[in-house]
Order: C-alpha cells, then structure tokens, then sequence
C-alpha cells in the first residue's frame, strides 16, 4: 500500500509542464481594467444624471420630477450593476464596494418607516429606528450624536455605525429608499409608493422634508464622490488597475475568474436570489423599495458575459473590447470555452424570461412568492442556470491550470509528503 | 479514483489525499498519525503548518471578517449553502404571526432575534452590563444529575414576545480579590455572583442551580466534529491511572435519535455531541424557534407557563410544520461547519516561541491538546484528514471551587468543564465580539483566566503564577497569537 502512495507523485512529477500560452495574458487584462474603467465612468456619468435629476426634484416637487428623478436611478443602475463583475476579485473594489450598493439595509436608520410592517426595535442594531432625518439629536444607550446638520460627513459617519451592516446611510439602495419609500405590498403587486409631498417646502407630508431633501441630496453628492473615486482607481496607474497588471498573468487572471465565480453562484443565485425564493420573502429582495430588481440581476449577468468576452458597450453605444478572457480558456480547451460560452447565454435566456415576466406586470417579489408556481419556476431556472454556468467557470479555472484558486492555504494533509515526513 | 484526469493539474491533492486515505487502513498508520501529531519539542523555530490551525480550510485575515470567511478549500459551487447558512444565521426572527412566515416563530421567550445576536462577528458575546450572550442554564440538581427547573425550565430567558412576560434578568455582582504571583505581582480577579433579577413567575426553588455561559467564538466547530472518538478517547484517563493530576474524561450522551452513547463535544460542558445538536439546542434555548430536532414551537415555555405555551407560535404547514425546517437547518449547520479559521499571525516571533515553550513547559497541553488530524468522512471531504491545532482536548476536568457551577449536564459534575479550544482568542477583539474568557467572561485578560484555572488545573496555573513577568508576558503573547 505504501509504494503505491507513493507512485503516485512519481507519475504526477513526470508530467510535462505548462507549455507557454500564445495568447498574452497581460493584454487580457488590460482589455479587462479597459473595460472596468469605462464601466465605472458610465457609472459615474449616469449617477450625475441622477444627482442633477434630484436637485430638479428638490427644488420643484412634483409627480414629474419624483418620476424623472425615479427614472434616473433605474437608467443609473444599468452600468452599475455591470460593474459587480469586478467587486469579488479585487480588493480595491471589495472594500469600496459597501458605501456604494451594501444591501440590505435597516431603514429605519434614515427615515419614517411603517412599525406595523417593519418593527420598532433590533436586539443588534440599535439604530433601527434611529430615523435621522425626524430627530436633529440621536440619543442612544451610550451618548448622543449631533444631526442637526444633514451633510455627507454625517452620512458618512452613520454608515455602518456600530459596525452593523445593515445600517447603510449612503449608497444607491439609500437614494432608493429616498426616492420610493417602503414597498409595503409584500408579495402583492406595486412597488414603493413615497409621494413627492415627502419633500414639499409647502405642504410637506410626514414632516422634515427639509432634512429629507438635505440627506438626499448628500446621498446623491456622495455616490458621485466614491464613483469619482473609483473611476481614478481604473484609469492608467489607478490602484485597482495596477493591482490586476502586477498581480502578474496568472494571478491577474484568477482574480477575473474569482470575480465571476463568486459572484455568479454565492452571491447572485444564492443570496440574493435562491434565500428569498425559498422562505417567499420580499425583503430578500435585492431592489426591494423600487421593484427593479429584474434588471438589476439581469446586468449582473452582462456585467460578467462582458468580463468573459472583453467586450462592453458603453452607455453611449460605443464598445471597448479587446484580447479576452474567452480567447484564453478557448486556446487552453476550445471545449470548455465553449461551454462556459452556451452557459452564459443561457443564464441571461433565463435572466430575460424573470425580466420579461416583471415587465408584463410580475414584479420580482410577486415571482417568489409562496404558490405562484409560474414565477417561483423562472426564478429557479435562473439560479440553475447560474449553477451550470459556475460549474463552468471552474472548468475554465482547470483548463487554465491556475490551480485551485479559492484554495488558498491549502498546505496541510493535501499535501501529505510534506506532512508525513 | 482511477486514473489521471485528462489535463487537470489541480487534482493532484485529491489523488494523494485518497492514497494515503489508503495508507491509513495499515497498521502503520498509528504511528505516522502519532508522529503528525505528537507535542513539538523544539521550539527554535516554529513547527510545520503551525501557521493553518484550521489546515486546508485556513484563510490569510486577520480583520473584523476574520471569523467569517468560508473555508478557503471549499469552491465557487460550494459558497451557495454557505451563503444560505449565513443568512439564516443573520436571520432576524419576528414573532408569529407575520407577514412572513419563513421568518416568524421568535420565543415566546427568548434570549435574542438572531445567532448573531449573541455571537457578533462569528466573536464572543460580552458580560458587560447589559450582557450580550451570557445566559443562564438552570437546573435543579438531583444526585449526579439535574432536571430543568418545573416552573422556569433549562435556562432564563430574558426576553419574550408582545403579550408574553419575560421570566427575569440575569444579575451579576463582582467582587474583587487580590492574588499575588511569586514576582510580587498583584492581580485582581473579579468573582462574580448571579441571581434571578424580577423572577416573574414566582421565587425560584432555594435549590436552583445557575450556570452563567458565555456565547463562544464559531470558527472551528466543523473541524472539531470531526476528530475520531477513539483520538478523543486516546486522551481520556478518568480515573487518573498515570497520576498526574489530570483526569480528562469525556461527557457521554445520548443523542435523541440514537441510544447509543456519543462524545460530546459541543458546549462549555460538551454537552451536544454534534453542531446540528448544538444548533438546534441554541435556536429552542436562546431564540425559541422550533426545528426537526427540537419540534416544540414554545421552545422552553414550561407546562407551569400556560400563557406562554398557548399563545401562538410559526409552525408552517409548508416548513414542514416547523418555525425552522431542514430547509433552513441544514445550511446553517453547513454554515457553521465551514467557517474558515483564520491564519496565525506571528508563529516565528521569537517571544511567542519562547511562549510556546512556556505554554508545553507549564503543562497546559495536558488538556489543551495542540494537535489532531481529522477523520475522513465523504460527506464533509473539506473538514476530512486535515492537520488541525484547536489546543483541546474536548474532555471535561474538574476546574476547582473558583470556577464550579453546581449544576451536572450529561456526565459532566458542577464542577466540570469541557476544555475550550483556544484558536482564534487573539482575534476576539478584532472581530467585534467580546474579548472575555472563561464561561462565563468573568476574566477581563489572559492573564486572570490562567488564574482563575484550580482543580485539575491548578498545578499549571501555579506554574504561570511562578513565572517573572517576561515569562508570563511570552506566554500571553502566544496565546494573542493563536
């Protein structure tokens, strides 16, 4: 039994090694930080539209300013959420990403909520109600803090206060908030229903619209500060650009694939899709306040078929592309290209089928919910398809031999000749 | 496992995992198992793999996430349980009946909303007043045993739905006292003393019991379920046959499901000889939710507390008629067996391996056992045949008068408790959760919990307290490094 433990290296070892790659890695992830940096700048471009848009709102409150206001948001996630493609992988936007998109949020934090529907006490956050923009002074167990001021540096010191994640003051899903209000229809149709009169000088409705406005617009003036931000992060020298480029090729193209990975399978299907379908609960969903959360996973999907294929079409309809991750994987096993390739597709197939379902007037929380059989099935083949589409990932994983990438650290029994001296 | 596979570099771990699966069907495997993991002697340098205490399932962090990374050898397709898993971990239950019925189900009595409730970041809960995770088990002793009390059952529930009377609060009075150590050294350790504050179902019988327990760390358990019974017996000797001092013997249970009895291994005095026991046990006890293996949906409402058992509960016809059904309990026990250890930080600091010498030198790892290599199990192949360092012997011993609670559990007396691991009691406070040790987070520092150790384990605590300052320094500093 022993020699035969041991033959096994033996074989192992006279492999020949890795044959150099023909195609150059590093102009694969320079299409890559190409792509982020374009993404994030359409990101940026569209969060100004939606900052101009609330400024239009805030200074003249109507149905049609709120609706534009609302619509900017929408059009304003359509880069953004291609953008997620790069979060898992890179540290700089890892890090960045929780003052921009974290989800989900205790709102009761930065506004009204409706007790009955939400609750009025947390046993790990005792911000849950902390409703800032109602109470100039927030008196807590332990001290006070000063509110009277509504600007980004408060917004930016109540985020995540107490180290409690669910305490987001700022990002895209607090605008949200600002915009819509609470989606208190549960797995019934519509979507927030806030009325313009939130932020009336004359006629104001559930009080403080001044301090609304004053924290919507902090809110928005701070997206377009951290967009800003990690814009210059992906331009030529920009921190995240130059991680990518001196993480080297084959580390450089393992944080590509951490990114999908991670995201297609953990993230989308799980938690953000797979947790809600399965206890019918809308408040696991992601864009729960507006009911845009069909497109939101749909350009999550995009976000990484543009990752895969280096090629985006920016918001202007002009494309950035070059040598891709696809050319790569296709040079190591044609096959397996060409399955991740069929899996993607039929991920965003599927994706289209929730987004047209919700279009046709199922909104996304009414698909889970408990015995809608027709939208709990479209939902799940997605999250099937985002399965089948991982499975592949990690077969590109293997045919690029970069080992196994979420296996770091990975030096103890597996590697037995080293233990059992 | 025939073959190699066409092109895939990457299998090769997996190969020469099963290969030597193979080997450990030979005698020889006892001897090799006893050479991996046999006590380091030479403390010049730091040991192999001392850096991953968790092996292959070992992460690089060291930050406020640190204990709640999944286990760096799980892959992409593996992170949607895990996820899930975190989810119903971070679930905030509300009372039934609500909007939601996957998520409703709280008490009627109740500790906290949610696991994390008491065990922030994955961390410690804290006695500070108020205390966040420290709860107290209750229980009338009977002989070598003890049953729940009739009227205020296994433990104090602090907190209970609208329409529902919490039974009390925990109350905990310190006392300070002096110990002085061989150096002149004066240090202060507090003693605390609990009681039932605003009992709301009548005095408590004159012979309760009251264990105070603290919530504990989450990283590791996985790793922990998985060490052979006969690695854990190996260490057993109950009735101190080699006269050391130190017994060591194992809380034998028996599981619900099967009368045979098992280690066990979960709890301050292993009470809970699996995680999904342990699970179930903490969402009944401290949540009041209802699962496949606690199926009461009034959680520890007693038969004296009729309003509390009438009143209504979240078992769901479609969960299974349960508040928590397998759907959700088996990612949270998926959750909570892969949580990733972290890394240590600083093994080849040449203080810590002088504390480390102090540590061997002192006869702590009589109970804290530094290593095991964990059995092989298809059905958990991340957590199997990994080289772990949870310094624990996972066996009870008697810890003196100072640290007695008087009540039994198990086979365990009141005056015995399960050797806790120390991975990760370095990052306590870097993760967020308390950074108290002990059951019940009486000490303050490292320093008081080695002081506080009597009974089986006072030998070594004199040995610490004999040690000068710079000793006794190197020996915390290690310990901060685990």
């Amino acid at each position: 039994m022993r020699q035969t433990a041991w033959a096994v290296p033996a074989i192992m070892l006279a492999l020949p090694v890795t044959v150099a790659q023909a195609h150059d890695e590093t102009a694969v992830l320079t299409t890559y930080a190409d792509i982020a940096h374009a993404a994030y700048e359409d990101s940026l471009i569209t969060a100004r539209a939606l900052d101009a848009a609330i400024d239009a709102l805030i200074a003249d409150p109507s149905e049609a300013t709120l609706a534009a206001a609302r619509e900017a948001w929408i059009a304003a996630r359509v880069p953004y959420q291609q953008t997620e493609a790069f979060r898992f992988g890179n540290p700089a936007v890892d890090d960045w990403e929780g003052k921009v998109n974290a989800w989900p949020l205790d709102e009761g934090l930065i506004d009204y909520v409706d007790e009955a529907f939400y609750g009025s006490e947390s046993d790990i956050n005792r911000f849950y109600t902390a409703n800032v923009i109602s109470n100039p002074t927030l008196t807590l167990a332990g001290g006070e803090i000063d509110a009277s001021v509504i600007d980004a540096a408060l917004l930016q010191s109540l985020h995540e206060i107490d180290e409690v994640e669910a305490n987001v003051a700022t990002g895209y899903h607090a605008i949200e908030f600002l915009l819509w209000g609470q989606d208190l229809n549960g797995t019934g149709p519509g979507a927030g229903a806030r009325p313009y009169t939130d932020y009336a000088t004359d006629g104001c409705t559930n009080g403080n619209c001044d301090r609304r406005a004053a924290y919507l617009a902090a809110a928005s003036d701070l997206l377009v500060a951290d967009l800003e931000e990690m814009v210059a992060m992906w331009a030529p020298g920009g921190e995240a650009r130059q991680a990518v480029l001196d993480a080297g090729p084959k580390d450089g193209v393992a944080m590509m694939l951490t990114g999908l990975g991670s995201l297609s399978y953990g993230e989308l299907a799980g938690e953000r899709m797979q947790l809600g379908l399965m206890l019918h609960d809308p408040e696991e969903e992601h864009d729960c306040f507006s009911d845009n959360t069909h497109w939101s996973h749909y350009y999550d999907q995009v976000g990484m078929m543009n990752v895969y294929h280096g090629r985006y079409q920016r918001v202007d309809g002009s494309v950035v592309e070059g040598p891709s991750l696809s050319h790569l994987v296709a040079e190591a096993d044609p096959a397996v290209d060409a399955a991740v390739t069929a899996a993607m597709e039929e991920t965003l197939a599927r994706m289209q089928a929730i987004v047209d379902l919700a279009e046709s007037g199922k909104a996304y929380d009414q698909q889970i919910a408990a015995g809608d059989t027709e939208g709990n099935q479209v939902v799940q083949a997605v999250i099937d398809a985002l399965k089948a589409q991982t499975e592949t990932i990690e077969a590109a994983v293997a045919a690029l031999e970069l080992g196994d990438i979420a296996f770091e650290g990975s030096d103890s029994l597996d590697n037995p000749e080293a233990v059992f001296q | 496992m025939g073959g190699l596979p066409a092109g895939g570099g990457c299998r090769l771990p997996a190969i020469l995992a099963a290969a030597i699966g193979a080997l450990f069907a030979v005698p020889a495997a006892a001897s090799l198992y006893e050479a991996v993991t046999a006590p380091a002697t030479d403390f010049s340098r730091p040991e192999a793999y001392e850096r991953n205490p968790g092996g292959a399932t070992t992460v690089r962090r060291d930050d406020r996430g640190a204990f709640a990374q999944m286990a760096a050898n799980l892959g992409f397709t593996d992170r949607m349980e895990f996820t899930l898993g975190e989810a119903v971990f971070q679930r905030r239950w509300v009372a039934a009946p609500s909007s939601t019925q996957a998520a409703d189900g709280l008490g009627p009595l109740y500790n906290a909303r949610s696991c994390d409730g008491c065990h922030p970041g994955n961390g410690r809960g804290r006695p500070a007043a108020p205390a966040e995770g420290l709860i107290l088990r209750l229980g009338i002793p009977d002989g070598g045993d003890a049953r729940p009390d009739p009227v205020y059952g296994a433990q104090l529930q602090d907190l209970a739905v609208a329409g529902q009377h919490r039974e009390g609060a925990l109350a905990v009075t310190y006392t300070e006292h002096r110990v002085t150590l061989a150096d002149g050294t004066s240090v202060s350790l507090r003693a605390p003393s609990y009681a039932i504050a605003d009992p709301a179902f009548g005095d408590p019988d004159p012979r309760l019991a009251l264990s105070p327990r603290l919530a504990p760390q989450l990283i590791g358990l996985g790793l922990l379920a998985m060490i052979d019974e006969a690695d854990l017996l190996a260490n057993a000797d109950p009735d101190d046959a080699d006269g050391d001092g130190i017994s060591g013997r194992p809380n034998l249970i028996r599981d619900r499901d099967d009368d045979a009895p098992v280690i066990g291994r979960f709890g301050w005095k292993a009470g809970q000889p699996t995680l999904a026991a342990q699970n179930a046990s903490a969402l009944a006890l401290d949540i009041g939710l209802s699962s496949p293996l606690y199926p009461d949906p009034a959680g520890d409402c007693t038969a004296a507390q009729t309003a509390c058992r009438a009143t209504t509960h979240g078992d769901s016809p479609q969960f299974e008629g349960l508040e928590v059904p397998s759907l959700l309990t088996g990612p949270l026990d998926y959750y909570l067996a892969h949580i990733a250890m972290p890394a240590r930080r600083t093994i080849d600091d040449p203080t810590v391996l002088r504390g480390k010498a102090l540590f061997y030198g002192a006869g702590c790892i009589a109970c804290h056992t530094p290593k095991f290599v964990t059995a092989t199990d298809p059905a958990w192949p991340a957590l199997s045949r990994q080289l772990i360092w949870p310094y624990t012997d996972l066996l009870l011993h008697d810890m003196g008068d100072g640290l007695a609670d008087g009540l039994p559990e198990g086979s365990a007396t009141g005056r015995e408790w399960r050797t806790p691991p120390l991975w990760g009691i370095g990052l306590l406070a870097t993760v967020g959760g308390g950074a108290n040790f002990l059951h019940d987070g009486r000490a303050r520092t490292l320093d008081e919990a080695i002081l506080w150790h009597g009974g089986e384990a006072e030998a070594a605590r004199n040995a610490f307290a004999a040690m000068d300052a710079a000793e006794r320094a190197a020996l915390i500093a290690f310990l901060e490094s685990l």
